[in-house]
């Protein structure tokens, strides 16, 4: 679930062809050309990071260090065991392996359903098609908000209210993941797929040994878009889950804010703990990130 | 028997297996509750008792609230100042971030990361640096001469301050549509115009700014939805306080539905909330319509 369904970008077909602005990049590499533009550049890139480096140099004050004002800009000496007392005070690690367990399932749940039903709607002429997609179109439009009261009450008649099933299986298929696929499987050369049909193969065969393997791009894109909607979500589970031991970690990390909301020094390192495991995929798979950002918004 | 086997080897019955099950699931999480929720603003219910028939009562009793009121005043101040603050700063920082010059790669990562910074992550780090008492903002502040200034507590700073930290947790959304599109404009337009002896901010206002209008508009469309759906960050950073200085329309239904158990009511506001985005996004493609060209 995710309130950032509404529009899809200009055309995600139109998307697939847009650059991705981190690849041309780096110079050639010729002899040192100062540019003015630095000047304009560092100041400003640095302002954008100054809040995540003060959350790192917080995480590691006493909290006598972050009492003081004028603030401390070096802490005294790193303290590590404030990452220690967060571990001792909340269920951190529980909270990770639910969020593990939740982002893992729909992701998982969205490849496979949104695979399926995109390249029926790509490729498969049957009875309905247009209707029900231009329903599956239309639930895109709706903002989160209209359906979550009925969706509270859906999911509660299946018995799923305080447990990680009520996060998992309302998402397991996003109406924007079978739109994206669908336009992707479109652009594909139907030619293959007609060669393989003729050599006696199933539609089945069809999509997983021809068709996902030529859509690598196009899963990842969607892999990181759902694994961010659905880690960094919070009104659903604020919505559904009570118990501490159910928790997300967004969710935990709000009421351990609620908690703990003096201690700042321990509410940055739990804050830093948080951040680690996007921060290191962003990282690794910047690219789909970038792209599934100009794709679709990737914000929550 | 053969009609059967005929059947099954159909397309009708190979898209629907494969169809099916994302199609249930969209039509129950989806479909079911967008009709349920027209159906319960009709409605008095609490989430536990049998609901009551009330007709129009909601959507009356809607007109006449004064927290209503005020949660849409300040979901419109936030949308107002959110959307030109963001996209305005998104272009002039994808025009700065458009070179190829030494560590670029390094200066567009500085704005990309806060987008997948999740909204308490980043309520909490703003909540530290808007500290009225230790913050860091108010000692830069000091060291200016200006403050110290209260930001998220105080009544009148509040939702400026929310404008603050969701600019900095969107824009590089923005960088990012807007650095894909100035990578789409052909350099020998730039050149020409250069040689013709257009300054630099003349090639951004009269080129650069016109070919970027469809990607304008998407923002424009996708930043006004987002904000009037705001929720999160004034749930995590205000709780609509100080008293009801942040109350938007999103937290006053939310708070209705799951707090003062005021089902119907809320779905009515869910509803209206529905409709504004709607004839707004109309309105945006109109006007849109007549000031941006496409090229061909």
């Amino acid at each position: 679930m995710s309130d950032t369904r509404a529009v899809p970008a200009p055309s995600a077909e139109d998307a697939f062809r847009i650059r991705v602005p981190l690849e041309d990049e780096e110079p050639p590499k010729r002899r040192f050309l100062f540019s003015w533009w630095h000047l304009v550049l560092l100041p400003l890139a640095f302002v954008m990071i100054l809040p995540l480096i003060w959350m790192i140099v917080t995480s590691f004050e006493t909290l006598n260090e972050t009492r003081t004002f004028p603030p401390v800009l070096l802490p005294h000496s790193l303290q590590w065991s404030n990452y220690g007392e967060v571990l001792r005070q909340a269920p951190f690690a529980q909270w990770f392996t639910n969020t593990l367990v939740v982002t893992t399932a729909t992701v998982a749940g969205n490849l496979l359903l949104c695979s399926l039903a995109g390249y029926a709607f790509a490729r498969i002429k049957f009875f309905g098609r247009e209707v029900v997609f231009l329903l599956v179109l239309a639930t895109l439009m709706v903002p989160l908000q209209v359906v979550i009261i009925p969706t509270f009450l859906i999911v509660k008649r299946l018995g799923l209210i305080d447990t990680l099933g009520a996060l998992i299986v309302p998402s397991l298929t996003e109406a924007f993941g079978i739109f994206m696929l669908r336009q992707f499987f479109r652009t594909l050369p139907i030619e293959l797929e007609e060669a393989a049909r003729i050599d006696g193969a199933s539609r089945l065969g069809i999509l997983f040994k021809i068709v996902l393997p030529l859509s690598g791009p196009a899963l990842a894109t969607l892999a990181v878009i759902q694994f961010t909607w659905t880690w960094n979500d919070f009104l659903w589970p604020l919505v559904t889950i009570f118990s501490p031991n159910h928790m997300t970690l967004q969710l935990g990390l709000a009421t351990f804010q609620g908690a703990h909301a003096s201690n700042t020094n321990l509410l940055m390192a739990a804050n830093v703990m948080s951040l680690i495991p996007v921060l290191i995929l962003f990282f690794v798979a910047q690219r789909y990130f970038i792209r599934g950002i100009a794709t679709t918004g990737l914000k929550g | 028997m053969a009609s059967v086997r005929k059947a099954l080897q159909s397309d009708h019955a190979a898209g629907w297996a494969f169809a099916g099950p994302a199609v249930f699931l969209i039509v129950l999480f989806g479909v079911v509750p967008i009709i349920w929720s027209a159906v319960m603003s009709f409605q008095r219910t609490n989430l536990l008792n049998a609901p009551e028939w009330v007709g129009l009562a909601n959507y009356k009793a809607l007109s006449k609230d004064p927290l209503f009121k005020q949660s849409v005043e300040h979901s419109v101040i936030y949308t107002a100042l959110f959307v030109p603050i963001s996209i305005t700063g998104g272009l002039l920082a994808a025009v700065a971030l458009n070179r190829k010059i030494r560590g670029i790669r390094w200066y567009r990562t500085a704005f990309f990361v806060p987008v997948v910074v999740s909204t308490i992550a980043t309520v909490i780090i703003f909540l530290w640096l808007f500290d009225p008492t230790y913050g860091i903002v108010n000692w830069i502040l000091s060291r200016l001469g200006f403050g110290p200034v209260g930001f998220l507590e105080s009544s009148s700073g509040a939702l400026y301050s929310i404008v603050g930290l969701t600019v900095w947790g969107w824009i590089g959304f923005d960088v990012i549509i807007y650095l894909a599109a100035l990578q789409g404009i052909p350099g020998e337009l730039l050149e020409a115009a250069e040689i013709d002896g257009a300054g630099h901010w003349g090639i951004l206002r009269n080129i650069t700014v016109p070919l970027l209008g469809p990607v304008t508009l998407f923002l424009v469309i996708y930043s006004s939805i987002n904000a009037l759906q705001l929720f999160d960050e004034v749930y995590l950073a205000t709780r609509g306080g100080p008293g009801t200085a942040t109350y938007v329309v999103v937290f006053y239904l939310y708070d209705l539905a799951f707090n003062q158990g005021v089902a119907g009511y809320a779905a009515a506001i869910a509803y209206v909330l529905f409709i504004a985005i709607l004839v707004l996004t109309v309105v945006q493609l109109v006007i849109g319509k007549r000031l941006v060209h496409y090229s061909s």
